[in-house]
């Protein structure tokens, strides 16, 4: 709080980002210990984490007031103008300060509080078991193990405790093995294949300079190439351009000799390194940024900036990957320099490719567990969650997201996430709520105590899932287990427009087809659910003769009729009305207009009551009447408010 | 378009299609090959229209509704006397011979007799004076369109044309004059006799140039787009290169972007607008239909459109025959071929993929509309105006393609299921990361489909459940 000099603005303009006539809203700037917060006239809060912030910039004062320029790493990018210098200068101060942590404890997740008790939070935490899921993959089994060399965290400090090597791999040959990788990073197992006994593994490059060897380091590969017993040779994936591998030598480092491996099959795959991506990111956002853009500079920014190039090369490496997988049953090793960014893009993709598990919504959270966050992927440098180093930068997770995304749009209906659920998760890799994404590796976590002082992403995603799920996936789409072999032509890349423009409503299609889709598969799961309980009630009460029919359905219609577990229409925070005919037919009509207008918010209850009437006394004058009131509700605006208020209007 | 090519006895035809599609075919034996190709390149070059499928072809089906009447100019008035009775018929090209382009029937102000258009027709280019476009009820605000007046370099002015241009606004109002080419291009016009208004005789009218590409750019512009999207390349950058240096979405963007112009004049600024280019036949269209997508509701359900493209399209005298020849695999150049209606049909893709529940029809529509203008057993497309039609007696010897369309059966395949009449005006997006290229037309043949179809499939699938399960439930 101390970096905190003014909490509040008035008569500050939000200015639209691409409008060429420079519209703006005028509204009240908040500065809170977390979050930026704007409201406008019209009562719309727009909230900016601090730690979203990735830029605060200062433009040259103009006649209406301070220009602040705020970008954000969730690719917002907002534009105030503060009418007096002097507020415009305390709120860039204190944003400088307040986006910028020192020490992880001042990252939000530490005083995030989502009012989850101890065992909740515990509970939350054990959620995603790795051990688990090694244990769906088949391992340990024959060939595999689990090895406890790096139990401490003495082999390698950024890997996991637990790390599964083939069973052939002794201690000493661990040992050596690491000795001769960058960072410690000896190759291990990533994902296992259990029809073709293949399996991927990952670690980082040899200290192979110009001509050193290591005895260790060649028993490790065989160890892994005999693991299989599908196929005598194995692949080698240096997912790095030659050019860079080979420059990689002159400081003792480099690549695998095929001469001094026995069965390899050693393959470059080209992918750029961080600062070749950060770059070409800040290119794209660039030229999506223009403000009047023409069509040919935007074509032709998006290809300067290589963005798409880059996609479409991991992409195509863990397209590689899977089809020495799959189709030649062959294990294959894949690392890059340091064997944290473009291993664990392509080994990841790769698992998404061959594993249909990792197309679900749970899935998937164990995949981002197993090979970025167990792995060591450093998301505080690459996420800059500390005032860090800039070079370290990079939008290497964003990569993996969009070349996800790319799949869903080429297979709808295999995955059973959408890309709101991709979105999110990048969200939160940024925003320092949630525990999960903090330091760099698995043993940085532990002493931070993530596990006592923050809680996990995954059970809140969960919980909220329904917002994640895809409408169009069908599980038997891709049954156990079967390859998705996306299409790479060039063509199918397209620019992630929300991904990059989330937050410029103007250039998303105004009616989206995805949203009318998800909210109707909701909505038939519950009407289904509904009729199926009405039917019964039906029968039920046709099973009796007339005269107490009638009875009953007068009654019916006063006390709260057919109790249904899961009201579709039904907001959380509304409250149950006392029933009676009038309020029934209004909130009939109510429900009708809210349909209309695609917003669903009324007591089932109330509906279900209705319905059963209508189904008893066919008579009943319903629609008419109910026809008439909608006809003259929507021309009023907001009445899902004042129940009690039209309640009058309706027994007139 | 075909070609062959010959690998020991096996021959191997190359049929290139107007809807962009390429069909391979293998034939054993050279003779058989050699006689499929010349009998092939023989009936795809057909020099009369009179020996053309449309008319040959018999329909498998029982017309209900002839689609040759279906819209006629007198019914579509009825609408408009009844919200307005400043507008009347003209019949005064009943025998085509003031403007040989326009349909023998058109709408102008009632204030204005037929001996004044006469003469402002022979100011105009190829005859074609203001008529009127769209009547917008919710202003009464009005859209004209016509071809560009013949200034010539001493600035001749027409008094007539002046008048009928200005009975168009209301008193003490202003009106735009929205021309489809440069302010340069407009100039150097002059030097050919054409040319534009000049603010000194239209001192109520302000003229807005804005430079839609026309003829052999756009054609050239096809050819690229289609190379580019034939291109299975796996190079990143060749492929956006090459979509770039079509131009096709700068060429969509340009024509959106002066719709929108046009329909805000009318509806936010509340001013009547004049279109015209060079000849109003081609980019006026495009504006001129556009605009009434975004400002009329009418226009998004499929008999209105389909009124549309009669009204504006057929009737006004897009040169369908001359634009519409040869398509993307041309080898002999045409002087006359563009594709100025697939630019529109991808224009309003675009505000479909934007409103994808504003229309009633939905992107197959499009595509099938795209096909029948370039090839079809329908007369509907054939000739390049009205005068043609007509002589060819098109009504008498060929089916109309609106006759097929409008069966309830047929129609089921162009319903958008998602469709909810929208009474908005619907503005579009056109900044370049919204504008999108048309898959279903240009990568339809390049890529494979299935998991988006079943995906369609799927998602048709759900909107009916609903439907049926709401049903159920009332």
């Amino acid at each position: 709080m101390e970096h905190i000099r003014t909490t509040k603005v008035e008569h500050v303009k939000l200015l639209d980002r691409f409008s060429t006539s420079n519209k703006s809203l005028a509204g009240t700037l908040y500065l809170t210990a977390t979050h930026l917060l704007f409201i406008d006239a019209n009562q719309r809060e727009t909230w900016i984490l601090h730690h979203h912030i990735a830029a605060v910039e200062k433009l040259p004062l103009t006649t209406s007031g301070c220009p602040l320029v705020i970008q954000c790493k969730n690719f917002r990018i907002v534009h105030f103008v503060v009418p007096r210098e002097r507020d415009c200068h305390d709120i860039y101060n204190s944003l400088l300060q307040l986006s910028k942590a020192a020490k992880y404890e001042d990252l939000y997740a530490f005083s995030y509080n989502p009012k989850q008790n101890e065992s909740e939070q515990v509970k939350g935490w054990q959620l995603i078991d790795l051990a688990e899921e090694y244990k769906r993959m088949g391992v340990p089994n024959d060939y595999w193990q689990l090895s406890d060399a790096n139990r401490d965290y003495k082999i390698c400090e950024t890997y996991p405790r637990e790390l599964y090597v083939p069973r052939t791999a002794s201690k000493p040959i661990i040992v050596g093995s690491s000795k001769f990788r960058s960072k410690g990073r000896f190759p291990v197992l990533s994902y296992y294949h259990k029809d073709k006994k293949a399996a991927i593994c990952r670690c980082s490059q040899p200290l192979s300079g110009f001509s050193a060897r290591c005895l260790e380091d060649e028993h490790m590969l065989q160890a892994i190439s005999k693991a299989n017993p599908s196929n005598r040779y194995m692949y080698v994936m240096d997912t790095r351009p030659k050019l860079n591998a080979m420059a990689n030598r002159a400081a003792g480092k480099g690549y695998e000799n095929e001469d001094n491996y026995s069965n390899i099959r050693f393959q470059f795959v080209g992918i750029e390194n961080i600062h070749v991506m950060r770059s070409s990111l800040q290119k794209l956002l660039e030229v999506s940024g223009t403000k009047g853009l023409s069509v040919n500079d935007f074509l032709s920014g998006l290809e300067n900036s290589g963005w798409l190039r880059h996609i479409k090369a991991v992409l195509d490496a863990a397209v590689f990957l899977v089809k020495a997988v799959a189709v030649e049953s062959a294990s294959v090793l894949v690392h890059c320099s340091d064997g944290w960014d473009r291993t664990s893009q392509v080994c990841s993709l790769g698992a998404l490719l061959l594993d249909s598990y990792y197309r679900t919504i749970k899935g998937f959270m164990v995949l981002i567990e197993k090979d970025w966050i167990s792995f060591g992927h450093k998301f505080s440098d690459r996420c800059c969650q500390l005032d860090g180093d800039p070079k370290e930068i990079s939008p290497v997770f964003t990569q993996f997201l969009e070349c996800v995304w790319n799949l869903t749009e080429q297979f709808p209906q295999a995955f059973e996430y959408n890309e709101a659920f991709l979105l999110q998760i990048h969200e939160h890799v940024h925003s320092c709520q949630f525990g999960n994404f903090l330091g760099n590796c698995q043993k940085e976590r532990e002493e931070l105590k993530l596990k006592e002082k923050t809680y996990s992403l995954w059970p809140f995603l969960l919980d909220e899932q329904k917002k994640y799920q895809n409408p169009l996936y069908k599980p038997s789409f891709s049954p156990n287990l079967t390859l998705l072999e996306p299409n790479t032509v060039s063509f199918n890349f397209k620019f992630w427009r929300n991904m990059y423009h989330q937050f410029d409503r103007s250039m998303h299609p105004r009616q989206s087809v995805y949203d009318l889709i998800m909210d109707m598969s909701e909505q038939n799961k519950q009407l289904e659910e509904d009729i199926k309980q009405l039917e019964a009630k039906i029968k039920q009460k046709r099973g009796r003769s007339d005269a107490v029919l009638v009875k009953e359905h007068q009654q019916s219609a006063h006390p709260a009729p057919v109790m249904l577990k899961t009201p579709p229409f039904f907001k959380k925070d509304q409250p149950l009305i006392p029933l009676n005919d009038a309020v029934l037919i209004f909130a009939f009509a109510q429900w009708c207009l809210t349909r209309l207008q695609r917003e669903v918010s009324v007591p089932c209850q109330l509906l279900s009551a209705l319905h059963l009437l209508y189904q008893l006394d066919s008579d009943f004058p319903l629609k008419n009447i109910l026809y008439k009131l909608v006809l003259y509700h929507t021309s009023e605006t907001n009445i899902t408010d004042n129940i009690g208020k039209r309640y009058q209007f309706v027994i007139v | 378009m075909s070609c062959s090519r010959f690998l020991g006895s096996v021959g191997t035809i190359i049929i290139k299609c107007k809807d962009l599609r390429i069909i391979q075919l293998d034939i054993p034996g050279m003779e058989e090959c050699l006689n499929i190709a010349s009998s092939i390149e023989a009936l795809s070059t057909l020099d009369s229209v009179t020996l053309m499928y449309p008319f040959f072809y018999r329909p498998m089906f029982e017309i209900v509704e002839d689609g040759w009447s279906a819209f006629l100019p007198e019914k579509e008035f009825e609408v408009l006397s009844s919200v307005t009775d400043e507008w009347r018929l003209s019949y005064i090209n009943k025998d085509f011979s003031i403007c040989p382009s326009y349909p023998p029937v058109v709408i102008v102000p009632r204030s204005i007799d037929d001996e004044t258009l006469q003469k402002v027709a022979v100011y105009r280019h190829g005859g074609r004076f203001p008529v009127l476009s769209y009547y917008h009820k919710k202003n009464g605000m009005v859209m004209m369109r016509s071809s560009q007046p013949l200034t010539g370099t001493n600035g001749r002015r027409c008094k007539e044309d002046e008048k009928l241009v200005n009975a168009t606004l209301r008193p003490g109002k202003r009106g735009y004059i929205i021309d489809t080419r440069s302010l340069n291009a407009a100039q150097q016009a002059r030097a050919k006799g054409g040319g534009f208004e000049q603010e000194v005789y239209y001192p109520q009218w302000r003229r807005i140039h804005r430079c839609i590409e026309r003829f052999n750019i756009l054609q050239e512009s096809l050819i690229k787009l289609v190379e580019a999207c034939n291109d299975q390349s796996h190079n990143m950058d060749r492929w956006l290169s090459k979509l770039e240096a079509s131009n096709w979405m700068t060429y969509i963007k340009e024509i959106l972007t002066a719709a929108c112009l046009a329909a805000q004049c009318i509806d936010r600024e509340g001013a009547s607008v004049l279109v015209h280019g060079t000849e109003g036949t081609d980019s006026t269209l495009q504006v001129t239909s556009l605009a009434q997508i975004i400002l009329d509701p009418d226009c998004r359900t499929i008999q209105g459109f389909e009124s549309l493209l009669v009204r504006e399209w057929l009737q006004a005298g897009h040169p369908f025959q001359q634009r519409c020849a040869q398509s993307a695999y041309s080898n002999s150049k045409q002087k006359f071929e563009a594709p100025v209606f697939l630019l529109f049909l991808d224009c309003v893709w675009q505000i479909l993929h934007q409103f994808p529940c504003s229309f009633e029809f939905n992107e197959h529509f499009l595509v099938t509309l795209f096909e029948h203008a370039y090839a079809s057993q329908f007369g509907t497309f054939l000739g390049n105006n009205e005068n043609e039609r007509s002589k060819l007696k098109l009504q008498q010897k060929t089916m109309s393609l609106w006759s097929w369309v409008n069966q309830p059966e047929e129609l089921k395949n162009f319903q958008n299921p998602l469709f909810e009449a929208n009474s908005l005006v619907i503005w579009p997006s056109v900044a370049p990361q919204s504008l999108q290229l048309w898959e279903g037309v240009f990568l339809r043949w390049n890529r494979p489909s299935r998991f988006l179809d079943e995906a369609e499939e799927e998602m048709r699938r759900i909107i009916d459940y609903n439907r049926f399960l709401l049903d159920k439930f009332f």
